[in-house]
Parts: structure tokens; sequence; C-alpha cells
């Protein structure tokens, strides 16, 4: 009874996935497609170990039930150096092949490390605030609340911080996450394959608003990004350290606000205000 | 004098109204039924000051029951949340409300139901097992229940007094920090966890010095049931990591308290050496909760296969491995946080050494079935439960402790299946198997065994539906610990699917609390006369059920593994010369010194500094009456024991 | 089988005690742990080199090691059971413990007075409480001592009270140990 309920609802789920798409599982830049594969090959690897230990398991419950009186009983067999060979030796060799890949992939895929590309990169400086994300483009000269934009295909190269409690910056079709915390730089390179609209949120509790942290991640076409970047700067309010107070207070707004950027130094001079005085 | 309690405190919505309602109603009835069948007194001799470890486990047992109950109404509200919180809607909790209760879920279900479970079922079992009559310092193990009682009750207070901490239930900072939380939830936080944790930490010297001292004649190490080397195991572990504990929740007070900087984004403070610290503490903390899990089914699986157990100095080695490398990988808990690529690494990979010595005890207990006689009595059933569900979890687990995969899935939805499937999977199961296994010794009759089925068929159900839609909601990319999200996610469905499996998950309580009725109902009917319910292995069914207070009336010789097999093997009896038996004198001091324990951490809460310090003095004063004390102990008279196993046989 | 009361309580007593002194070990890890990350963060404040005094941590080093000697000879004494002996070395004892703590105060007050308390940088901080926590078991320390003698004088050296001797014992040189690492990691190198 339990098994058809289990099947049953396995075949609701995977119709349900189908239509809705799992972001991890289906990336959309050459960070989240890696994290992508490496998972997918841990899974087959481990997959070694648990399947035999699953179908052993219930296998043998079956198989030695009380009521089989024609299995073997051998109460007192309790030893045998081969077979504890086996399942000590097998998953730590597994282990190995896994530890070569896992010190391969976060060296590959650190955070930190700049993506090669021929093209040239775009910067772009994020400060997770209470409860929204500010995206400065210190080359572009413009700043926005919840809606990063950038050109597919080029490197993006985020420098994070916060003037929050502790944050986490993720979007999770292009790559994973790293927090942003006060004081702190954090870095975090990504690169998307194609044009589209992501989502990005916030990882890690920081207060009352924290549901609200999520914010609109597009990837568009070199030409697109260069025209919404060039309205921007025309168009916008400008923001430097004075108004920048006010939009670094709690505040429940989510939409996205847009600004041209005054001052160019703005991310530095928001992490300093956590640096200690020596450094200064 | 005061401090800055005022009556703003008591002011709470509805809901927690509602809560608070239910708690004193709960209160008033137990003294209005303890009044009307006048066991006042048989409730403070018998329990309240006993320092029978039996005594004090079953109440580590029925107080973390109480708090299981209310954990689990936590994770009830916060399923009906993300369910309806959609779109336009915000589901019928505040946001800060809704962080209140997730902090408390995670605090209570950890602190407050896993290490009273441990500690309760350590106490009931482990010194039956080897052959000894108590703690080494039963005076102590009162304390330490009484200071777990005083943690919990701060919990269930802050709902009626104040608010409780809405930073997570490990609280980082800077948001457990002064700046961002100056109120009183976070010090409630503290104090509850301080307070039970000083209480962990005493009884991990007391069960670690027990197991080393006081093993009957005749049992070596090697020769201890498999349990008491897990329960040894998880004791080392509280012993070196709850000090971090300590340390660290006093620099968090003192930040809060007197201004110091240790973990403050200004004055030079470092809150990524709480993550550290505390990670330090809280890793070991899970492998403190799951040995023991681990070694209950190592005396279950042999009893239900009619076979010894395969493997034992493997099984011993692995516990061994596990102590140590649970030391070496606290770091996977934030691979996020920048640490570099070496340093991800070294810690991703000591953590899949883990899955080793783990993987090797799930193959141990397989053999053990392999050529036995297995009978699918309800103990068997939480294992095979567990078998499934851990193993599916410990995978995960094993893929997250790659750092860049885990940087897709850190703090995500996913995380929380895989840990609630190893703790829920491995700790819960565990004790429930336990529990039904050791049930008849402690009460003298079987559970139901068709209610018990129920249960766990609904536990399992309920498990799969509750978690399995969050590893695909992970993958999907939602967020833990979210109040509110947007239908565009299409997160929704599955959010329902979880909310229907805590359903089943309450169904399944809702059969255990039915099968205790029901099981005493029939109490004659499944009576356990020999003590020996289930054709057992070990010193504890050597017992009559339940056992005299002094557990033997002559401590037992041993002279191999599985020692009360070897007994029943033997058969020959030899007469007993009985002796007087050296007791511990019941006492309530253990009781006073929590109760001002109690007065320093409500005190320093609320800023009532006066009160802090009656406390302190409080403490120092009955530690020195006590210690004054010199008659502690009393000896069983040999007519005494004589009377009571004659009552027995008859 | 033969059972003395008194040889199975001591060695559950002192073996636990010894435990008991590893979890405080761990306890003073924790901090020292938390010195070494934050010693450095002084925020603008004072650093180490600017307000140790070595020549006064070296008199308050040398008072509590001394203590730790007269702690030795007290429980040898009590060992052979010379009441007198016990009586004068424990109030030695307690006195050089006294003594530093006293000069341990002194040391904070001059700090707090010249403005540089705990509230002034992570570095003073992590200070106040490492050596604090020192402190504060040194003060636990002497009012054990007191609780200790007061029975001793009063019905001599029993079996129990050799076993809390004991203890004590252990723990006051435990503090010493605990000593010597500040005096390195704190002041050594801090003024080097």
């Amino acid at each position: 009874m339990l098994a058809i309920l289990v099947i049953g609802l396995l075949a609701l789920l995977v119709v349900f996935l189908e239509n809705t798409g799992i972001a991890i599982l289906t990336p959309k830049g050459i960070i989240a497609e890696k994290q992508k594969q490496l998972l997918l090959d841990a899974t087959w690897l481990m997959l070694i170990v648990v399947v035999p230990a699953l179908f052993l398991t219930f296998f043998y419950a079956w198989k030695y039930r009380e009521s089989n009186e024609k299995a073997t009983h051998a109460p007192d067999w309790d030893q045998n150096i081969v077979i504890e060979a086996i399942w000590w030796g097998v998953p730590f060799i597994i282990v190995i092949v896994l530890s070569i890949f896992t010190w391969r992939a976060c060296y590959d895929l650190d955070p930190f490390l700049p993506i090669h590309s021929e093209s040239k990169p775009v910067k772009i400086q994020v400060v997770a605030l209470q409860w929204r994300w500010l995206f400065i483009y210190p080359e572009e000269k413009i700043a926005t609340i919840n809606w990063v934009q950038f050109p597919e295909k080029r490197p993006l190269d985020f420098e994070i911080t916060a003037d929050a409690p502790m944050n986490s910056f993720w979007i999770p079709q292009l790559g994973g996450q790293i927090y942003a915390m006060a004081g702190m730089r954090s870095e975090l390179h990504l690169m998307a394959d194609e044009t589209g609209t992501f989502r990005g949120s916030s990882a890690n509790l920081s207060g009352s608003g924290f549901s609200n942290m999520w914010f609109t991640a597009v990837s568009s076409s070199e030409h697109d990004f260069e025209s919404w970047a060039s309205l921007i700067r025309s168009k916008a309010q400008p923001l430097n350290m004075d108004n920048y107070h006010k939009i670094a207070e709690p505040n429940d707004e989510t939409r996205p606000v847009y600004y041209s950027l005054e001052d160019e130094r703005l991310f530095e001079k928001i992490l300093m205000q956590y640096m200690p005085k020596e450094r200064l | 004098m005061f401090g800055r309690l005022t009556l703003d405190a008591f002011k709470h919505d509805a809901i927690e109204m509602g809560a608070n309602y239910s708690m004193i109603f709960a209160v008033l009835l137990a003294i209005g039924l303890l009044t009307y069948f006048r066991v006042w007194g048989r409730f403070w001799r018998e329990w309240v000051i006993s320092l029978d470890p039996k005594k004090i486990g079953l109440m580590y047992i029925f107080v973390s029951f109480i708090m299981l109950f209310k954990g689990l109404f936590d994770a009830g509200m916060m399923r009906a949340q993300q369910a309806f919180s959609v779109g336009a809607s915000h589901g019928y909790l505040t946001s800060d409300h809704f962080q209140q209760v997730f902090t408390a879920h995670g605090t209570t279900m950890i602190f407050f139901v896993g290490m009273g479970i441990l500690f309760g079922v350590v106490n009931l079992i482990m010194p039956m097992q080897i052959g000894a009559r108590d703690v080494a310092f039963p005076f102590l193990n009162s304390l330490s229940f009484y200071l777990f009682v005083v943690g919990a009750f701060l919990v269930n207070l802050s709902l009626l007094v104040g608010e409780f901490s809405a930073a997570g239930w490990v609280a980082y900072p800077p948001l457990s920090g002064l700046q961002y939380n100056p109120g009183v939830g976070v010090d409630y936080w503290i104090w509850s966890v301080q307070i039970a944790g000083i209480g962990s930490l005493l009884s991990g010297v007391n069960f670690l010095v027990t197991i080393f001292k006081m093993r009957c004649p005749g049992m070596t190490l090697m020769r201890m049931p498999v349990f008491v080397w897990a329960s040894l195991g998880a004791m080392i572990l509280v012993v070196f990591a709850f000090p971090i504990l300590t340390a660290t929740l006093a620099m968090l007070t003192l930040d809060r308290l007197i201004g110091t900087h240790f973990f403050t984004l200004t004055g030079g403070g470092n809150p990524m050496m709480y993550i550290n610290l505390i990670w330090a503490w809280g890793h070991p903390e899970v492998y403190i909760l799951i040995l023991p899990a681990f070694g209950i089914f190592s005396e279950v699986v042999p009893i239900f296969s009619r076979k010894r157990l395969f493997g034992y100095a493997s099984m011993v080695w692995a516990i061994i491995a596990i102590v140590f490398l649970s030391f070496v990988v606290w770091l996977h808990h934030f691979f996020t946080m920048g640490a570099g690529a070496s340093v991800n690494a070294f810690f991703g990979i000591m953590t899949m050494l883990i899955a080793v010595p783990t993987g090797a005890k799930i193959f141990n207990w397989l053999f053990t079935m392999y050529e036995g006689r297995v009978r699918f009595e309800t103990p068997l059933l939480w294992f095979l439960g567990f078998v499934i569900v851990f193993v599916t979890g410990g995978m995960t687990g094993v893929m997250m402790s790659i750092a860049p995969v885990d940087f897709q899935v850190h703090n995500s939805l996913y995380l929380i299946a895989h840990f609630h499937s190893m703790v829920i999977g491995g700790v819960v199961f565990g004790f429930f198997c336990g529990f039904s296994y050791w049930f008849p010794k402690f009460s003298g009759f079987k559970l139901d065994e068709r209610l018990g089925r129920y249960a766990y068929y609904c536990w399992m159900l309920g498990f799969m539906l509750a978690f399995m839609p969050l590893y695909v909601l992970g993958l999907m990319g939602a967020t833990r610990r979210l109040d509110h999200y947007d239908a565009e996610t299409g997160w929704q469905p599955l959010f329902l699917v979880a909310l229907s499996g805590i359903v089943f998950i309450i169904i399944g309580m809702s059969f255990q609390i039915l099968q205790l009725l029901v099981s005493f109902r029939d109490r004659k009917k499944n009576a356990d006369l020999t003590g020996d319910a289930w054709n057992g292995r070990t010193l504890e069914w050597a017992t009559p059920s339940p056992p005299p207070f002094y557990n033997w009336p002559v401590t037992p010789e041993v002279y191999g593994r599985d020692a009360f097999w070897a007994m029943k093997e033997r058969k020959t009896q030899k007469p007993l010369q009985y002796a007087p038996i050296h007791m511990p004198k019941d006492t309530a001091m253990g009781l006073y010194i929590a109760l001002f324990a109690f007065c320093v951490g409500f005190g320093l809460i609320w800023y009532m500094f006066w009160l802090a310090i009656v406390g302190v003095v409080g403490i120092l004063a009955c530690l020195i009456i006590r210690l004054a004390d010199h008659d502690t102990t009393y000896y069983v008279s040999v007519k005494e024991i004589e009377k009571i196993e004659a009552a027995r046989l008859k | 089988m033969r059972h003395d009361p008194h040889a199975e309580a001591d060695s559950l007593t002192i073996f636990g005690f010894w435990v008991y002194l590893m979890t405080d070990c761990l306890l003073f890890g924790s901090l020292f742990a938390t010195y070494m990350v934050l010693h450095n963060s002084t925020h603008g404040g004072p650093t180490s080199k600017e307000l140790f005094s070595m020549p006064f941590v070296l008199v308050e080093t040398l008072a509590l090691l001394t203590s730790s000697f007269t702690c030795g000879l007290a429980t040898r004494a009590a060992s052979l059971n010379q009441k007198k002996q016990l009586f004068f070395w424990f109030v030695a004892t307690f006195l050089l413990g006294a003594l530093f703590l006293g000069m341990e105060l002194h040391e904070f007050h001059d700090f707090i007075k010249e403005g540089n308390s705990w509230e002034r940088s992570a570095f003073l901080s992590a200070f106040f409480t490492l050596v604090g926590t020192h402190g504060l078991h040194i003060s636990i320390g002497l009012l054990w001592m007191i609780v200790l003698l007061v029975p001793v004088m009063r019905h001599g050296v029993t079996p129990l009270s050799m076993r809390r001797l004991t203890c004590f014992g252990l723990f006051w040189h435990f503090l010493d140990i605990v000593w010597i690492f500040i005096f390195t990691i704190v002041y050594l190198m801090g003024v080097s």
C-alpha cells in the first residue's frame, strides 16, 4: 500500500516538474552549469553504494523473515573480514574519487576566481541592505535597487558587501551564492549563457524583512544593456553618500528603483563605514 | 527593580495568547490532577527529589515529549504559513512572529527534544547495561535534569512574558547582536541554551566517568554493548564540544550586556569568529544526537534478527572514527563564507570521510539480518524506516560536502530536507525504536503492536510528504526561512504537499498517544512477567520489569559480550549472597540550584541585576550546603533486599 | 566483595574532576582562540605593547606560581595529617592568590580609568574576558579554600576532606598552567 502511494506521488511530482522547471537543474550560466554537472556526477557515484545498501536492506529483511523456514539461520555468524573490507574499502575509494573531484572543483569554481573570456568583464558592486539589494555600476555610472541587468556572454565581476546583518547573494540559474557581510568584501564571478530573466535572492536570515530580499536579474543583449544603462544615467535621480543613508534605512519597499551614480567610490565608502579606524 | 520588564511584555497577538492560554490550562490541569488524586507527596518523594537514573531518565523523556509536541506545533504553523503565503496573501503570521516560530522550533527540537531523549535513554539503559546501579554522580544527574527543565521553561516563558529570538536557532551575529536585536528575544535564547548546555556538559562528565569506572566485574571495554560504546562516544563529544558553546554564548552575552566587541560590526568585532566557534560546537552536537541512536539500532537489530550483531569490533572502531572526524568538519556549515578553495576542499573531504564509518555501520546491521530470523515488530519497522530516510539523507549530505555544489544549495530547502532526514530518520526514529523496545522493561507490559505499526506508517508517509518536496524546492531556488514568496516561483504546490506531510505526522503522534493509553488499559494482557520481553542479549533484560531501584541485588559478573545471553545459555544459577547496598539519598538540592539558575537567566534577560545576583549567591550557597552535608548516602539492608526480591517472585 | 566506599568515591570523584578540568581547558581554549583572532583589532585604541607593564605582570605571576608551590606543601601536610602545617601553607596559598587577584584587579582598574575598558576595542574585549575568566576561576578558588579549611580545622583531615583537598589542588595547579599560557600568549607575545 505504501509502495503504491509513493509511486503515485513520484509520478505526480514528475508531471509537476516537467511544467515548472528546476532552477539549479536548468542552468543559464556557465558556473551553474558546472555546478549542476558536479551535482549529477556525485549523485551517480554515491548511488553505487546507496542502491545496493537500500536494496539489500529490503531483500535481506524479506528473505530472512521469520516465517521463511527455508532460509539459513546462522545465529552466531558475526564476522567476515572480506565483506568488511568491501564495505569499508569501496566507499573509501569512492570518497577518494569524490575528493579529487572536490579538490579540482573547489579551485575551478572558487567564487573569487575571475572567468576567462575574451569579452571584457562587467563590474557590478552589490550592497545588501535592509531589506533590499543595491547594485552599483561604477563604470556605467548608474545604480539600481532590486534590479540587476547585464549583457549575456560577458563575465560579471560582482563585488559584494552589506550594510545590514549577514546576507547571501544568490542567483541560482547563474551560479552559487556567497555571503554578503558588512565590513567585508566578497567576490562572485558569473556569466550568463543566454538572455533571460532570472530570480535572485538572499539566502541568509537578516531580519524581519528577509522575505523581501529577492531581486530580478536580467541578461540582455549587449545593445539592450547599453541603452538601458544610458537611459538610466540620463534620466534617473542621482545617488551619492548623502542620499544613500536614506535608502539604507530599514525599508519594506521592494520595487526596483534607478539612480545615476554621482559618486564612483560609493561602494568603497559604504565598506569603509565598518573598517577599523586604524586602517584609515 | 523590574529592570526593563514592563506590562508591555505581556501584550501578545491572538495566536500567541492562544498558545499561552493552552500552556496555562495544561499547567492548571496538571496541578488539578495532582491535587485531586492527592499525590503531591508521592510526586515529590518518588520523582522530584529522586536520584534514581531510571526515574530521571523517564522524567527527561516526559519533558521531551511535551517539547516535541510544541516543536511539532511550531512546524505545523510554519508549513501552514508557507503553503498559503503566496503573492497577494501574506498568510496569517507576521514576519517577525514567523521568525520567532522557526527559531523556537529549531531550538526546541535540538536542545529540548533531541538532547532530552538522548540523556533520557542513556540514563535509563546505560547503567543497567554495564551492570551498575547508578551513575557516577547521582546528585549531578538530578542537577543536570533540572537545568534542562529550566532551559525548556525559559523558552516557553518567552511566549508569555516578552518574546523569543527571531535570529534562527544558531543566532548568527550581527543579527543576534545588540544593534539589530536589542530586545529580550535573543537573551531568552541565550539563557535557555546556556543553562541547558551546562546541564548537558555536567551529564557528559557524569556518564563518561560512569562508563569508564563503574562497569561490573568482567566487563572490559570490548565486552560492553554497542549502545554503551555509542553513549561513550557521544559523551566524549559532549565533554569536548559543550565548553565551546558555553564560551561562545558567554561572549555573545557580554557583547549584549556590557558592550564588548567580540562579534559586533564596530570596534573591531568579527562575526565570522562566532560562526566558526558555534559550528565547532554545532557539528559535534549533531553527532552527539545520532551516535546513541546508532547504538539503539545496534541493540535492536540483533534481537529482532535472532542473531548476534555482525562485526562488533568494526562497529566500535566506526564509533571512534566518527568521534574523531566530527571535530574536523565544522566548516562545511559555512562553505559560502568565502574561506578559499583549499580550506573548503579540506573540510569537504573530511566531511565525505565520515560517510565511510557511517556506511559501514549500515552494512553491519544489514549483515546482522542476513541469515537471521527477522521479525517485523515495531522496533524493526523503525529501523527499516531509518535506513531509507537516513541513507538518502546521508547521500545528499555528501553531495553538499562538495563546496561548489553547496554554493547552490546552502541555506535552501534542500539543506533543510537533508538535516531533517538525518535528525528525524536517525534520532527520532532511533528513539521511537528504542522506546518500543525498552518500554516493557520500565512499565512491565508491552506496547500494542497494531497501533505501533499505524504510528510508524503515518510517520513514514508524513515524513516523505513533508520533506521530499523540500529537496525539489531547494533545487528550484527556494531559500529557507521565507514567510512569503511570489506565485511566479511555482513553489506553492510543493508547499501544500509538505503541509499534508505534517498532518500525517501529527496523526502518527496521535496513534502513539493512543497506543500508550490502550497499552495501559491492556497491561495485564501484555504483561512482561519474566523481565526478558524479547529474548534479549544484554544485562538490562536480566532484571525484573520494572527493575527495583537498586537494579541488582548482587552485582553481576560477566565473562564475554552479550552477557545476558551467555547467562541464559549457562543456565546454572549461583545462590546469591546478599550484602548491604550503598545507595545515594534523594535530595531536592538539584532542583533548588536550577531554580537559582533560572533567577540568573531571567534576571539578566530583563536587566533585573539584583535577581541575577540573588541567583548567583543562591547557587553558591546551595553548593556549599550540599558539600557540607556528609550524610548523602545510606545502606539498603540485607533484610530489605530479601523482602523486595521475595515480593517480586510471588 | 569488600566494599570500601571511600576508595570507590575517591576514584570516581578524582577522575571526574580531571574530566571537568579538561572541559575547563576547552573553555579557555575557545577564549584563547578568540583572543588570538582579535588581538590585533585595536580599532584605533591602544595595543598590547602600549598597555602592558611587564614588571607588574611578573610579580603577579610569581605570586601565583608560589601559591601553587605552597598549595603543594599544604596537600602534603594534609596527607601526613599535620594540621598546623596544613593551616599555615593553606593560608599562605590563600594570601598569595588574593595578592594575585588584587594586582589583577588593580591592572584592570587602571585600564578602565584611562578609558581602555572592554568597550574600547575587540582586542580589549578579548583581553578582559580571557584574563577576567581566569580571575573569576581564581576567585572561586579562594572561596573554595575558605569553605575547605573550616571543616578541616574543626574535624581534622578525613578521607572526604582529603579527597576535596586533592581536587582543589588539581584546580589550583590547573589555573597556574592556564596563567602560564596567558602570560606567554597575552603578555610576553603582546609586548614583543
